[in-house]
């Protein structure tokens, strides 16, 4: 295997809402075809994190580098090739309410490339069936389950093959099963296209099974207090609040599951 | 059964033990922490030891207390020891303070000097006043790209938006135009009688519903209506993300949910505004009648009073008006926090700033009109 490369890098990052701090001094990478997890508990900020990688929120101080280009200081024209590259889902779903399933998907690709109707209608046919929702193009997203919402999120966010998948919570509210099936469509995903994957989660399961990477953000201390394997961290984490989470409180000697 | 005893703590042995007694359950009146926080207070132990030898029953409202009392003494660096607590008392209570609890950011209160300094005011409302200024040069840049054709709008969107703010108001404009025709008719007829000139009551009313009341009326019902609607669907994308996800696909919010409101409202206003002259004169009419000005005579005074000035400056409003309102209801939309209590607090901000703008902006058009004697 070759030499890994550093795809975005997080360059001593603080990030706060007003004057309040939510992380401070995030300092860390993630590399190319990466399964990237961002764990910790309930509010500390993992899902500010994933704001801020996607630009929706400029950093405190710090830098957020993409290849060593960043997004903030980059032209508008510049950020929106950038943002082609992206594809991202929303921990509350972030699918227009307003559209159908196949118009929310079409979308990106309508306003990224210069495919005609019947083009982008085959490749909406073929994205949503790869998430299982096939022949459900016209349906709104009130008219169908949570879960299934989850998956059309992520059909949107693979329309146009991106580089980098942003996923807040994809699992969150899943069954076991259809959670293992997301977590096999994402690893397939990342395979497929060899991109980066990056995931805010819970699951131990998911983690488990999908991760090559993680940092651990604490909301006490309001920093990153553990980066790495988190099947290594599990055993090896100098923390025993990490140890603790990813053990489920059991203590860390026992056999996890 | 035995009598339920009533629930009571003591502070002995100079605060370092407490006491309770009694039963402890949400049925009795059981004391409230703030009692044994002025004692604690007081004697500023060290320690506090607990004696539960004569507690009874208990049930949430025991550890409810305790955990009060366990806050306390963190913060006033007390060791509370629990050990002689009923033991699912005390893991109920390890329980609830396992996670410590949430301090919000000290926000200093602002000082006399402070709420005094003119400046720091002034700083604020310009703070207030430059952001609607930037949101509506922002709508003005998108409008000119939507005007040259490039702006990122879907068509179906005006459709939409141009029926739910035309048509579907249709049947409340009818209503309010009429009695608001009737209410100048009633109004200028007690006055013309006095002097035998009930025939103006035509031109009144005409006049009266084409420059001014027509175009008010229309824009304080879209206000209500539409406004607030607007802020309440962008509220509720901003809640649900939706609009992150816009700005993520490189798409400008203002372009292509802001735009197709504001030109569907723009377009929509003077047609409901010219529906509603028609409605209100004939509600005046109609009073007229019934004080002794018949149709025909009323008709014809309307017909000699109404002019293309009248007509033009209710309308050149109008179309003002509903830009205005798409802006409150839009800004408000756009603005909102990202809870379900925000989305209401932006539906009533698009509102009540809606309807500021409208009569700053009618009284302006007024003293307008007035100097180039329109
Ligand atoms: N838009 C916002 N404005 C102000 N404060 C915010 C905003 N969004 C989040 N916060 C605050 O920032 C903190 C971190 O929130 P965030 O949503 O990033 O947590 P999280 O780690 O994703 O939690 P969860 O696992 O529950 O989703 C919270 O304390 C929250 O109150
Ligand atoms: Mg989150």
């Amino acid at each position: 295997m070759n030499e890994k490369q550093v795809h975005i890098h997080i360059d001593h990052l603080t990030m706060a809402y007003g004057s309040n701090l939510i992380q401070k001094d995030l300092d860390f990478d993630i590399y190319r075809g990466d399964v990237f997890v961002i764990m910790g508990g309930s509010g500390c900020g993992k899902s500010t994190l994933l704001k801020h990688m996607i630009g929706l929120y400029p950093p405190s101080t710090g830098e957020i580098l993409y290849e060593g280009e960043s997004f903030n200081q980059a032209n508008e024209q510049r950020q929106f090739e950038m943002r082609r590259g992206w594809g991202i889902t929303y921990q509350t779903g972030g699918l227009f309410s307003a559209m159908t399933l196949a118009q929310n998907t079409a979308l990106p690709l309508q306003q990224y490339t210069e495919l005609s109707a019947a083009e982008i209608d085959d490749i909406v046919a073929y994205k949503l069936a790869l998430v299982g929702l096939g022949g459900y193009q016209d349906y709104y997203p009130s008219e169908i389950s949570g879960g299934m919402q989850k998956r059309a999120g992520l059909a949107r966010a693979i329309a146009l093959d991106p580089e980098i998948l942003f996923f807040d919570e994809p699992s969150a509210g899943l069954d076991p099963i259809s959670s293992q099936l997301l977590d096999e469509l994402i690893l397939e995903m990342q395979e497929s296209l060899g991109a980066t994957v990056i995931i805010v989660t819970h699951e131990l399961a998911s983690i488990f099974a999908i991760a090559s990477n993680s940092v651990f953000l604490d909301a006490e201390t309001k920093t990153m207090i553990d980066y790495g394997d988190p099947k290594v961290l599990r055993q090896q984490s100098e923390h025993e609040k990490v140890r603790k989470f990813l053990a489920r409180g059991s203590t860390p000697s026992g056999d996890p599951a | 059964m035995p009598e339920s005893q009533p629930p009571r703590f003591t502070l002995e042995q100079d605060g370092q033990l407490l006491k309770l007694s009694g039963d402890w359950t949400i049925e009795q009146d059981c004391p409230t922490f703030s009692a044994l926080r002025e004692q604690l207070s007081q004697v500023q132990p060290a320690a506090i030891a607990c004696d539960t030898a004569a507690l009874g029953e208990w049930d949430s409202a025991l550890p409810a207390f305790l955990l009060q009392c366990h806050n306390y003494c963190s913060d006033s660096g007390i060791d509370f020891d629990t050990s002689a607590l009923p033991e699912g008392a005390s893991s109920l209570l390890k329980l609830a303070t396992a996670v410590k609890p949430h301090k919000p950011p000290e926000e200093k209160p602002l000082s006399l000097a402070e709420m005094l300094d003119f400046r720091h005011r002034l700083e604020d409302a310009w703070e207030v006043v430059r952001d609607h200024l930037e949101f509506i040069g922002d709508a003005t840049i998108a409008l000119g790209k939507l005007l040259a054709g490039r702006a990122n709008t879907r068509r179906e969107d005006f459709l939409t938006f141009i029926h739910q703010s035309g048509p579907d108001a249709f049947g409340i404009v009818t209503l309010t135009a009429f009695l608001v025709g009737m209410i100048l008719a009633y109004l200028g007829a007690a006055q013309l009688a006095q002097f035998g000139a009930q025939i103006y009551v035509a031109d009144l009313v005409t006049i009266g519903m084409l420059r001014e009341m027509g175009a008010l009326m229309v824009a304080v019902v879209m206000a209500g209506r539409t406004g607030a609607a607007y802020a309440a669907q962008l509220g509720t994308m901003q809640t649900r993300e939706e609009i992150d996800a816009i700005v993520t696909l490189g798409i400008s919010p203002m372009e292509f949910l802001v735009l197709p409101r504001m030109v569907a409202l723009v377009l929509i206003m003077p047609l409901l505004v010219l529906y509603a002259n028609v409605v209100g004169i004939f509600g005046g009419a109609i009073v007229a009648a019934g004080l002794d000005v018949t149709l025909t005579q009323f008709s014809q005074q309307m017909t000699k009073v109404i002019s293309f000035a009248h007509l033009g400056t209710g309308l050149l409003k109008s179309v003002f008006f509903g830009l205005l309102i798409a802006i409150a209801g839009c800004r408000a939309g756009i603005q909102c926090g990202r809870s379900s209590a925000a989305v209401g607090e932006a539906a009533t901000k698009a509102v009540v700033t809606s309807i500021v703008y409208l009569i700053v902006a009618d009284a302006a058009f007024n003293i307008l009109f007035q100097e180039l004697g329109i």
